[in-house]
């Protein structure tokens, strides 16, 4: 398997906090992997650390490495702009823009310049049925993306994260606000598209990481305590934290 | 039991009850004193030849203030012109761009200019940009660029406090969205913040107008306030404001009656341009 995105003793501190405290870890390509673990562990931190939305935030220090396909995300001279446009976001809560269904999966595609009308429907059609959104919507394209239930903003905005056609998806605990029909439906897709993308899942929720993901890493207060196969990890845990987590004893 | 009793509590919301109502009653006033010197010459001489009359000459009868309207909206829509771009930048200078020491800085300073009394803006007017105009582009500088000029730096108090409201309180959800799919920081401005906060920058926009056909101490200082429609920018004007300052001091009979008809015509005119920023505000508020 070959690696994707490579993390090396990565610190980020916010003041004087520091949130992750040293982490490596390689993530393969075309595979899901998990990142699960207590509130506060840092998991977050580190999806804004590959995606470089944490640029947005005041008094960050960041030490260590993070490459994609061999090169630092990190340094000074790449445009993190660009970035983005590779490592595609779904966060917790969807948050799609105050605009139609249609307009909020043209947008991405619409900044990189794409403007001939035909190419920019074939591109939403098909990122609205890989989001497995597109039979629920395809009839009124011109309302207001507000207007659909939490269930299907988050497979919309997963739809506009994939008109990007970026190499890697981040879902930061995409489905903690969902209900189990739609939260089955974004498995689905998720598993359908690994075959295309590098897939990163943040979740708190154990069972969810155990049914999808292929491998997982376990954060505890900013440290990795423990990554690998998800089946390994859940069946034969090598560390005791991990194991009280999977079993429910604190989290 | 302890009963209720007429407390020191009831009596304090009684008080300012009465406060918050008596500025409803000092509006009340206006309108009805507005009106009920406004109205008689509306009736005698009749609408038309007030509104739509091109000739100003009181003592002898006419009560045309067509020219004035036209006036009082071409220095609205001048200061409008240099106002509202000057404006909507320095708000989303200080939403988007600026750091937190220079909005510290930036803020007390519009507040203060604010504060400048109208009769600094037009002594300024007066002494720097009458004389620019004349020397640079002819005319006698009184003229309508002049006050649209001065007017446009009056209205940016207005124009900036209430566009920055508006973009600082579009969600900081919207912004990452937009980021997290491959946005610059203008893209994400021009496609996402600015249309998200439309209502409200527009209604910055007509509150402001209400402040510039409004204005008066300014504008008579530099309007040259001659009666007639201005042709070119050159052109000296007088605003339905101007009319009243400059000539109520000496006005009776007929002619004080015209003056307060002037008066209806700017209140209604100022009365729709609130109704419209209201109207936009209120549609922000409940999307």
């Amino acid at each position: 398997m070959d690696i994707k995105i490579k993390i090396e003793k990565l610190k980020v501190a916010f003041g004087k906090n520091e949130i992750l405290k040293g982490i490596s870890a390689d993530v393969f390509k075309n595979q899901i992997t998990g990142f699960m673990g207590p509130a506060g562990s840092g998991k977050s931190t580190l999806i804004s650390v590959i995606n470089r939305m944490i640029d947005f935030e005041d008094h960050v220090a960041i030490a260590g490495k993070v490459y994609i396909d061999g090169e630092d995300i990190l340094g000074e001279e790449i445009d993190d702009v660009q970035l983005r446009r590779r490592v595609g976001t779904v966060f917790a809560v969807p948050i799609p823009l105050p605009r139609s269904i249609f307009e909020n999966v043209a947008y991405g595609p619409r900044l990189q310049g794409i403007s001939d009308r035909i190419k920019i429907r074939e591109i939403v059609r098909d990122s609205l049925k890989k989001a497995f959104l597109w039979d629920e919507v395809k009839d009124r394209m011109n309302t207001s993306a507000l207007k659909l239930s939490g269930g299907q903003q988050q497979r919309l905005c997963l739809a506009r994260t994939l008109a990007l056609v970026p190499e890697i998806i981040l879902l930061d605990e995409p489905c903690s606000g969902l209900d189990p029909i739609s939260t089955a439906k974004i498995e689905e897709a998720l598993d359908e598209l690994k075959k295309d993308y590098t897939i990163i899942l943040v979740s708190n929720n154990t069972k969810q990481i155990a049914r999808i993901t292929d491998f997982v890493s376990f954060f505890y207060m900013g440290d990795l305590i423990e990554y690998g196969p998800t089946e390994r990890v859940f069946t034969n845990p090598s560390i005791k934290q991990t194991e009280d987590y999977i079993q429910g004893k604190f989290g | 039991m302890i009963k209720k009793s007429f407390t020191k509590e009831n009596f304090v919301k009684w008080v300012l009850t009465a406060f918050a109502l008596s500025s409803l009653l000092f509006l009340f006033l206006i309108f009805a004193f507005i009106l009920f010197e406004g109205l008689p010459l509306f009736l005698k001489i009749g609408l038309s030849k007030i509104i739509a009359g091109f000739k100003w000459a009181p003592t002898k009868g006419s009560f045309g203030i067509f020219p004035m309207i036209v006036s009082s909206f071409l220095v609205t829509f001048g200061a409008l012109i240099i106002g509202a771009p000057m404006g909507l930048s320095c708000a989303i200078y200080l939403s988007e761009y600026s750091g937190k020491r220079m909005k510290m800085f930036l803020k007390p300073a519009l507040e203060l200019l604010a504060g400048i009394p109208s009769v600094v803006y037009g002594f300024l007017g007066v002494i720097y940009i009458v004389p620019l105009v004349r020397n640079y582009l002819g005319g006698s500088g009184f003229s309508l660029l002049s006050t649209s000029i001065i007017l446009g730096v009056m209205i940016l108090p207005t124009i900036i406090s209430i566009s920055f409201d508006a973009l600082t309180s579009v969600p900081r959800t919207y912004r990452e969205g937009s980021f997290a799919m491959g946005a610059t920081k203008w893209q994400t401005i021009y496609r996402v913040v600015i249309p998200s906060a439309k209502s409200g920058i527009l209604a910055s926009f007509i509150l402001g107008m209400g402040r510039a056909i409004g204005e008066t101490m300014a504008v008579i200082m530099i309007a040259g306030n001659a009666l007639r429609i201005p042709v070119s920018i050159l052109d000296p004007l007088r605003t339905l404001t101007g009319n009243i300052a400059l000539e109520l001091a000496y006005a009776t009979g007929d002619h004080r009656l015209g003056l307060f008809s002037t008066g209806v015509v700017l209140l209604v005119i100022i009365m729709i341009l609130n109704y419209i920023a209201n109207f936009g505000i209120k549609r922000k508020v409940i999307k």
